[in-house]
């Protein structure tokens, strides 16, 4: 799993899942979803918590439900 | 490092650059006469109103040469686009930016009210705007390494 954003709430399963889809590789998902390879990059350090569509988009990629590739924690809430 | 990491530290050195080369031409070229006479109203307009050219101008003949030089070292393309992620960290840096430009507005407004030299009132619009770009540029990066 990820390190989840920057307050440590959301987390995410993307290296994992590239891993385990032929070894996708972070351009080939940044293309797939329409994004540059940077954003990629990104949420996968859990530096950034992307948009709910992009969210989306990266679990149909996968597809997966949303809550098998993100993850929140309620914590400090 | 990304691409767009480079970019900004390229822009930033750049501007540093461009603005200090255009001051230390711009004051050699006025060093005579003083700054607060009538003909200063005039030097201090033609300096800003040169400035945003000739910084826009040179800004673009470096990112192009930027780009040429990253993909001869890196054999990669610069991106095409801006993501949402690109977009929210230019526009946080945007408001950086923004802050710093009024704060020296208000500071440039502030030395009218005690009685300085109009000089100095542009000194500060002038130097505020330069400031304002760099903090602009050192927002991007920071908010590229650190996250948003």
């Amino acid at each position: 799993m990820g390190n989840g954003n920057s307050n440590g709430l959301i987390s995410n399963n993307i290296r994992n899942l590239r891993f385990h889809h032929d070894e996708m590789t972070q351009q080939q998902l940044a293309e797939k979803v329409g994004v540059t390879r940077q954003t990629i990059v990104a949420i996968e350090k859990g530096k950034y918590s992307p948009s709910l569509e992009l969210a989306f988009r990266i679990a149909f990629v996968f597809k997966l439900p949303l809550e098998e590739v993100f993850s929140f924690e309620w914590n400090n809430l | 490092m990304s691409y767009q990491e480079k970019k900004n530290i390229v822009s930033l050195i750049a501007t540093i650059l461009i603005f200090g080369f255009y001051c230390l031409y711009m004051f050699q070229r006025h060093q005579e006469g003083s700054l607060d006479s009538t003909e200063a109203f005039r030097f201090w307009g033609s300096f800003i109103l040169i400035l945003i050219p000739v910084s826009i101008i040179a800004k673009i003949i470096i990112q192009i040469a930027f780009n040429i030089f990253y993909r001869i070292t890196t054999n990669e393309e610069e991106p095409s686009f801006s993501d949402e992620l690109d977009k929210l960290i230019e526009l946080k840096a945007t408001r950086n930016s923004h802050y710093v430009f009024m704060l020296g507005v208000v500071l440039s407004m502030g030395s009218l009210v005690m009685d300085m030299p109009y000089s100095v009132m542009f000194i500060i619009i002038i130097l505020s705007g330069f400031m304002s770009e760099v903090i602009g540029y050192i927002s991007q990066l920071y908010l590229y390494r650190k996250g948003v």
